[in-house]
């Protein structure tokens, strides 16, 4: 079956007054249907970007080059109505703070009602009842109530269970959160992901999951993509990923967790680089305890590994499952 | 017994808030702190976690007296600062420091890092060559003695996280606040200033009261642990106990609500999922506070409110049915 979504060598570059910002430089990704795909990275990785770019929500001043298709329908470049049919419909997004994407003066169920109307063809009675049918969905009590009040009068956990509401509410085949527990305290981001997923299994909507807690990871994701510096640098099976993480970077991420047993952390030293000038060839060198002069003119393409496939070329070397 | 660094006791801490209801207004009560107590020892840190609206925060700013508790005391190597003025406090601010979350904010933008490291031996009059107390400081918190001429701009988060650092370090205290020093950091370079804090604390006998909301790096860096619920200790003792043999419903829940960073662990145990959210301090329910979310909540916690009581050692809890035998969450204790 061929993938839901897909990107070809999707770059997005910032004009800036200190130099172009390469912020995506070439990533290739799949997403099937009814798949979790994690995304992992730091601050700066272009794992936002990429998907802000996907989803047409980039100030025009960016240049995106490459492709993305949406089941078989490209994005970069297409004209307002091919994008309008999709965005919101087809595909949707949430994002880390739910209350700067509400609304703050009009009523939650009449939200949700807009984005109905907007792509489906039904009475405003209907869509009124079918938004607090989607409330009642994501596990909000009293929907019936809840809908008729104002984003001020939620709680964080439960704006963020209204904007999945929203981003449902048209039955979407790919579902993009970015960093959606992020600002929410551990017991409401347990209550968050386990809605997401059950939304995720009763409509078989794919997720991609950006985040850069690799618990989240472990929890929810099928498949995983690390990115660094605008680039994929791994991508795995979730179980693989951890057992034997192929990319020095991923490695260094894990190794910089704190854990039962663990005397010492073990930092990845230096900072992420700078992205109007990232470093020639593998874009991590500069931080790797493993390089070697070779990796100056590394090309970062994934290759397959054992069970992973990393863009080190000296993973094979340096043994995976070190 | 020596004399703890800091001891608090019955702590309360009340805010006040104008509420209007239709053409009446009324002044509510904000119950953030309601009888906190807790010590910390010599070199030790003292772990504090809680969600957002438990307290935490303000437990930090009340023992500096950043904010004026309601009630209650606070002494610092045994001298009760509770009612000093700010002028008998002045002396004393020296040897008790803090850390803020947010190291840009925290910054002044314009002056040069040196400039502001060296600001709290301007304000207390510290004699000698502030400059060579900068290099020095900088050095110690693994920065270079160059840096002392840029500005906050030109450094990293985990950078000016370190000049935070410094600059707390400057008077040569003996009691640092951390309020969520790493949490703003992605986790390659939080590890680095958990690593820088251990260090320092080891290098100059440091006590620490280390605030976060991140279970594993309070589990980390800490000696004892609070954990606090809508402005109570609920639970209280040293970290391995509280981590791998929870005993309030609560700590049991939140540690549970942590996901494991390996998949094959983490999709095989068994999880706690609170119901609901944590209630208003404007309104907290009678009894235990944590009673309307607990799943093993009976009469008698709306009604008396349970007090922290020894579970064991020094492992103290304050829940009337605390849990037993061990719970073993899958994950956590190995």
């Amino acid at each position: 079956m061929s993938p839901i979504l897909s990107t070809r060598d999707l770059r997005v570059t910032f004009p800036t007054p200190a130099g172009k910002v390469l912020a995506v430089r070439g990533v290739n990704l799949d997403v099937e249907r009814g798949e979790v795909v994690g995304i992992v990275g730091e601050s700066g990785s272009g794992k936002s970007v990429s998907f802000l770019s996907i989803m047409g929500l980039l100030p025009p001043t960016a240049l995106i080059t490459g492709s993305a298709t949406l089941d078989g329908t490209e994005l970069i470049g297409a004209d307002v109505k091919t994008i309008r049919s999709v965005r919101g419909k087809r595909m949707s997004m949430i994002f880390q703070d739910p209350l700067s994407a509400l609304n703050p003066v009009h009523r939650i169920g009449d939200q949700i009602v807009e984005m109905i109307l907007a792509h489906q063809v039904m009475s405003k009675q209907q869509a009124s009842e079918r938004a607090v049918e989607l409330l009642d969905l994501v596990g909000l009590p009293q929907p019936a109530v809840r809908a008729k009040q104002y984003p001020h009068e939620f709680s964080g956990g439960m704006r963020q269970r209204v904007m999945i509401a929203m981003a449902i509410a048209n039955e979407p085949d790919v579902l993009i959160a970015d960093e959606p527990t992020t600002a929410l305290d551990v017991t409401v981001q347990a209550q968050i992901l386990d809605v997401l997923m059950e939304v995720k299994s009763r409509l078989n909507t794919a997720v991609v999951f950006i985040t850069h807690d690799l618990g989240v990871i472990a929890r929810i994701a099928d498949r995983v993509e690390v990115m660094y510096a605008g680039m994929t640098v791994e991508r795995a099976q979730v179980n693989d990923m951890f057992a034997s993480p192929g990319h020095p970077y991923t490695r260094g991420l894990m190794a910089s967790l704190p854990q039962v047993g663990r005397q010492r952390l073990q930092p990845i030293v230096g900072s992420p680089p700078n992205m109007i000038a990232p470093p020639s060839g593998c874009a991590f060198r500069p931080r790797c305890s493993e390089a070697t002069d070779e990796c100056e003119s590394a090309p970062m393409t994934l290759v397959r590994v054992g069970k992973t496939e990393t863009a080190c070329i000296r993973a094979q070397e340096l043994g995976v499952s070190a | 017994m020596t004399t703890p660094v800091l001891s608090v006791e019955n702590l309360v801490k009340e805010f006040y808030v104008k509420t209007t209801a239709g053409l009446r207004s009324a002044r509510q009560t904000v119950y953030a702190v309601s009888g906190v107590s807790f010590a910390v020892e010599e070199g030790q840190t003292f772990g504090l976690v809680g969600e957002s609206g438990s307290g935490k925060t303000t437990v930090g700013r009340c023992v500096l007296r950043l904010l004026e508790p309601t009630s209650g005391n606070i002494a610092f190597k045994g001298q009760n600062i509770t009612s000093l003025t700010q002028v008998e406090l002045r002396p004393l601010r020296r040897q008790m420091q803090i850390v803020f979350q947010d190291p840009y904010a925290s910054l002044d933008p314009r002056l040069t890092v040196g400039t502001s490291i060296a600001e709290p031996l301007v304000v207390h009059k510290v004699p000698g060559d502030h400059a060579e107390k900068v290099a020095s400081l900088l050095e110690l918190v693994g920065l270079s003695p160059d840096h002392s001429r840029r500005f906050p701009h030109e450094f990293s988060g985990g950078q000016r996280q370190r000049v935070g650092v410094a600059r707390a370090l400057a008077l040569n205290p003996s009691l640092l606040i951390l309020d969520e020093p790493v949490s703003a950091l992605d986790v390659s370079i939080q590890a680095g200033v958990v690593n820088l804090l251990q260090d320092i604390q080891k290098e100059l006998g440091l006590s620490y009261v280390f605030i976060a909301h991140d279970l594993s790096v309070v589990r980390h860096i800490s000696d004892v642990i609070g954990v606090m619920y809508l402005g109570k200790l609920v639970e209280v003792g040293p970290a391995e106990s509280v981590y791998t043999n929870p005993r309030h419903p609560y700590t049991t829940a939140l540690l549970s609500a942590v996901p494991e960073p390996n998949p094959v662990i983490e999709r095989g145990r068994q999880r706690i999922v609170l119901t609901g959210e944590v209630p208003s301090p404007i309104d907290p329910p009678s009894g235990c506070r944590f009673r309307t979310r607990c799943p093993r909540a009976e009469e008698r916690c709306a009604v008396e409110e349970p007090l922290l009581s020894s579970a064991g050692g020094t492992h103290q809890v304050a829940c009337h049915f605390p849990n037993e035998v061990p719970v073993t969450l899958g994950g956590a204790g190995h």
